[in-house]
């Protein structure tokens, strides 16, 4: 397991999805991914992408205009 | 065109991959496959130009909104996957070079459904599914949802007859899945015409009650505002290439274009100010620093004239505008230093409508 970094600010939705998946489809189950994002939409778009697709999201957090949100990534992808 | 069928019999459950838009046609096509015991799976395309979200993201006013990225809503509702795909750059030879033509805008309305089906053709034989379905109903839209145009999409996109549009399937030849008893054309619709009466009754009938249903569809290519400052935007450059940033931009802001050489980008509100702002490593910026105002980004090649120009028109639109002088900070990109300059704002009248983009 490791855990990886993805910058996705000043990007709009879907964008900030569209990079979470292609970059989690790189990565092996059970892998972290910490999303930097500025768009809010992604603290909703990203947790649905992730329900879809059977990825954890383990935590959203806020510091200023940014989100964090990490992911695990799950067996489907 | 007639796709061939495996000649082994075959009892899988078939598998088709419907265009998710996220409006509520494309939900009731996929629902109504779901249905039938289809496994269904969803694909969007972004294209840059997909009205999806952007503006509500940037402006403040509609960040207290709940906010939602429709075609992922619509794949939860239905239980089933959704692949998002970046086709920005892919789009451009649509939009530059529809072979089609236009719509009342800038819309290659039928090049693009034929580029989306032909995506979707090509990512159903990448993954093995046999079929692709959409939510398009005849007679909806004037250029792609015609009964003379809608087998233009399914013949130039390559897909044939493996292409069903389950709302209106009874209107249609009957494609493969339902020559082959995939699919029971009986249980498909005969939808028709510009009525959203029959798809809002479906959706009564399958409980669904919160869709979107945004006017003009779902792509900013049909508004007639977005595509002046589209063709604008090209004419201004001397060429018709653009970057995603550049499609972006358009959809934010007041945009001002005083001269062939620059136009001015200002902020009507703080959630733009603060888009803009991430804008200041590659653009100009003005900023009204001796009175609350805007920030504007300098699109284009302004003289020294042009800037003093564009500093009281933006100082016109801060709390400075009665004031007989405003201090406007130009940063330029790359420098950490501003250029303070002073300027008298620049009387209302003397802003010509003309210069509204």
């Amino acid at each position: 397991m490791a855990n990886f970094q993805l910058d996705a600010r000043r990007l709009l939705c879907p964008m900030p999805v569209i990079r979470t998946q292609d970059r989690v489809a790189e990565l092996r189950t059970g892998d972290e991914l910490t999303i930097t994002c500025t768009d809010p939409g992604a603290a909703q778009d990203i947790p649905a992408w992730c329900r879809l697709n059977g990825h954890t999201v383990l935590s959203i957090e806020h510091d200023g205009d940014e989100l964090m949100i990490t992911v695990q990534v799950g067996t489907e992808s | 065109m007639m796709n061939s069928v495996p000649t082994q019999a075959d009892e899988r459950q078939r598998k088709a991959v419907a265009l998710i838009s996220g409006g509520l046609d494309s939900l009731l096509a996929a629902r109504v496959m779901l249905e039938q015991g289809i496994h269904v799976e969803g694909i969007n395309f972004f294209t840059g130009f997909c009205v999806e979200g952007h503006t509500h993201a940037i402006r403040k006013k509609d960040r207290a909104k709940p906010k939602r990225n429709n075609a992922l809503w619509v794949a939860e509702q239905l239980g089933i996957k959704l692949h998002i795909v970046d086709v920005i750059e892919e789009y451009k030879s649509v939009l530059l070079n529809p072979s089609h033509g236009y719509g009342a805008n800038m819309n290659p309305c039928l090049d693009c459904k034929g580029f989306m089906v032909h995506k979707a053709l090509d990512w159903i034989r990448e993954h093995n599914f046999d079929f692709i379905i959409t939510g398009e109903v005849m007679g909806q839209r004037p250029m792609s949802q015609r009964k003379d145009t809608m087998p233009v999409v399914a013949r130039e996109s390559g897909a044939g007859d493996l292409l069903l549009r389950p709302l209106c399937a009874q209107h249609l030849p009957p494609t493969l899945p339902e020559r082959e008893g995939w699919v029971d054309r009986d249980k498909l619709l005969d939808f028709s015409g510009r009525s959203r009466k029959p798809q809002m009754a479906l959706a009564a009938e399958y409980g669904f009650e919160d869709y979107a249903t945004p006017a003009g569809g779902c792509c900013f290519l049909t508004d007639a505002n977005y595509s002046r400052k589209l063709v604008d935007m090209w004419q201004a450059r001397g060429n018709r290439e653009y970057e995603l940033d550049d499609i972006m931009l358009l959809k934010v802001g007041r945009h001002v274009r005083p001269s062939p050489r620059f136009k001015l980008i200002i902020a009507r509100e703080e959630g733009e100010v603060k888009f803009l702002q991430g804008y200041a490593y590659r653009y100009p910026t003005l900023k009204v620093t001796s009175h609350s105002g805007p920030i504007a980004l300098l699109d284009g090649t302004p003289t020294q004239d042009d800037v003093q120009l564009a500093a009281r028109i933006v100082a016109r639109f801060s709390k400075g505008r009665n004031a007989d002088q405003v201090t406007v900070d130009l940063h330029l990109p790359g420098d950490d230093q501003a250029q303070q300059l002073v300027v008298t704002p620049m009387p209302p009248e003397q802003i010509s409508e003309s210069w509204y983009i």
